[in-house]
């Protein structure tokens, strides 16, 4: 499949959103809402849940299935709202010690005058920093668009998974299209230049891991990304919080491909 | 208590007048004659009216279009002269710049562009100055460079700096202006974002002040990271600062936009901008405010 044709796949009506892996995923869950500042943003779902024997906070974008929900959510591109809520679970999620589980799928954050008004630049630059210092394991699962800074804001994690067709993107490669050449029709140039799919991210070293999708067998499915989940959140519970945080920092900081004193540095 | 402060500001004033106009002389003194004719001869265009002005003259007058008396946007070693104490600035990371790793159509070529018509090798400077003599860091970007968007070089320069600055325990002044994340470097430029908020971050543990100047234009994954993460954020009177673009928004919502949507009025209304200040009082107040974060004993 080529990187347009995965994107097409990702955006396609039908494919599992946040809400699906949400109920796949997480046993005895209650969902919590608002971002106790302005409002409550239903693009992003957030709760407690039990991820086999381990309590987890869950936050996971969601577009949404029939017309009415997909409006109500805008289409899955959250509001600042929606991040500031995200930030309130993961702090309440580090004060109770519960790991945080990401699930990303989002075109990117909403673009509109609203969201302007009430600061989206800000919301997401926030959750930057805020993740960046947050003592508690955070793993992020792109299961369909990461599209851009909307995405960014809810995967400064310790590890990202990307599921075999999700793809993840600076800049929509319609969007870009638009730019490079004034015509969003060379989307497909633009996603192949744009390098966004799964195998790509490991190659940055921005994921490490690629799920095998099998819709057919969703539940079977989950079960392996819920044993994949609990073997790193082992792994990441056992490191102190200054290693947790000094390893989380790193694996950003070593991300730049730059020219120095006349050599390539990767 | 506010008289003192009164008299501080007096004092910074004339600090600041005798130290432009030591800086204009020395300047001219210590310039070489083929930059000097390269200089003469480069035109900054006006923002507002178009009109294009030599940064010769510009520079007299805080870069302030003669004709509409707009801002113009202030080449990054400008900006730095017009703030630093004289001679005090120390460039940091100078020779880092930018590599076309993902073969993007016409990188290579934008990429040699910006740096023969800006003589810079990338779309940030770095480095350490003195303000009213209180040592700091600072990153200044250049709107020139390829609209000042952050790919890996100004990513790696940026955290480096925060990084030098929790070292060396100095508060670091920001002057961003971009258009966001380089899309020529895929998502290794989204990354950035990530990589330069974790610098952020130690900075602010650390304790340490990090003042950011809003400057036209501000936009994306810069909003959306480094410009709103300052502890105090200034910005230039009627800077754009945005995260989605004008346009984009009135094509997708239909939405009729205020004149003012997105212009630092628009943030200070609603609460992004602590104060808009003009370019005549930047550098007194910054350093004000830098003063008023030393870290020395109450008397």
């Amino acid at each position: 499949m080529t990187a347009y044709e995965k994107l097409k796949t990702v955006r396609a009506a039908g494919r599992p959103t946040g809400s699906d892996f949400v109920n796949a995923l997480f046993t005895d869950r209650v969902s919590l809402s608002g971002d106790r500042r302005y409002a409550e943003d239903s693009a992003i779902l957030g709760g407690i849940g039990y991820l086999g024997e381990q309590a987890v906070t869950y936050i996971a974008i969601d577009k949404g299935h029939t017309l009415d929900e997909r409006l109500q959510k805008h289409f899955g591109c959250p509001m600042p709202e929606g991040y500031r809520k995200a930030l309130r679970l993961m702090k309440q999620a580090e004060k109770f010690g519960r790991p945080v589980i990401c699930l990303v799928d989002t075109l990117g954050a909403f673009c509109g005058a609203d969201g302007e008004e009430r600061g989206q630049g800000q919301a997401i630059a926030e959750n930057l920093t805020e993740m960046m210092g947050l003592k508690t394991p955070v793993i992020s699962l792109v299961i369909g668009e990461g599209g851009s800074g909307g995405a960014l804001a809810l995967a400064v994690a310790d590890r990202v998974y990307m599921l075999e067709n999700a793809v993840y993107s600076v800049i929509s490669p319609d969007g870009c299209a638009s730019i490079i050449w004034k015509d969003a029709a060379k989307a497909q140039d633009a996603a192949d230049c744009l390098h966004i799919t799964a195998q790509d991210m490991v190659n940055f070293g921005v994921a490490e891991n690629i799920i095998p999708e099998d819709f057919d067998h969703f539940e079977t499915m989950c079960g392996g990304i819920k044993t994949l989940l609990l073997s790193h959140l082992n792994e990441l519970c056992a490191l102190s919080p200054d290693e947790l945080l000094s390893q989380r920092y790193q694996r950003f900081r070593r991300i730049g491909i730059y020219e120095e004193n006349g050599n390539t540095v990767k | 208590m506010a008289s003192a402060a009164a008299g501080e500001k007096q004092i910074l004033k004339k600090d600041m007048i005798t130290t432009m106009k030591f800086d204009l002389f020395s300047r001219r003194s210590a310039k070489e004659p083929a930059n000097e004719a390269k200089e003469k001869t480069e035109m900054l265009t006006c923002p507002s009216c178009k009109n294009a002005c030599a940064k010769d003259i510009l520079r007299d007058s805080f870069f302030v279009c003669q004709a509409c008396g707009a801002y113009v946007r202030i080449p990054a070693r400008e900006r730095i002269k017009l703030l630093a104490d004289p001679d005090s600035f120390q460039e940091l990371d100078a020779d880092l710049t930018s590599v076309d790793f993902l073969s993007f159509p016409g990188y290579q070529d934008k990429l040699t562009k910006a740096k023969e018509s800006t003589g810079e090798k990338s779309a940030v400077i770095t480095g350490t100055a003195t303000l009213g003599g209180v040592p700091c860091a600072v990153y200044v970007m250049d709107s020139r460079f390829i609209m000042a968007s952050m790919g890996s070089a100004v990513g790696e320069k940026i955290t480096r700096l925060f990084e030098y600055a929790t070292e060396n325990h100095l508060p670091v002044i920001g002057i961003p202006c971009s258009g966001g994340a380089r899309m020529q470097e895929g998502i290794v430029s989204l990354m950035q974002m990530a990589k330069c908020s974790g610098a952020v971050r130690k900075h602010s543990d650390a304790g340490l002040l990090y003042l950011v100047l809003l400057t036209d234009p501000t936009t994306g994954g810069i909003t959306a990271s480094i410009a709103m993460e300052g502890d105090i954020t200034l910005a230039e009177p009627k800077a754009l600062v945005g995260f989605a673009g004008r346009r984009v928004i009135e094509q997708t919502t239909g939405a009729d936009l205020p004149a003012d949507f997105q212009k630092a009025e628009f943030l200070l209304k609603h609460g992004f901008v602590d104060l808009i200040l003009p370019r005549e009082k930047q550098r007194e107040t910054m350093t004000l405010i830098l003063r008023q974060h030393q870290k020395e004993a109450v008397q």
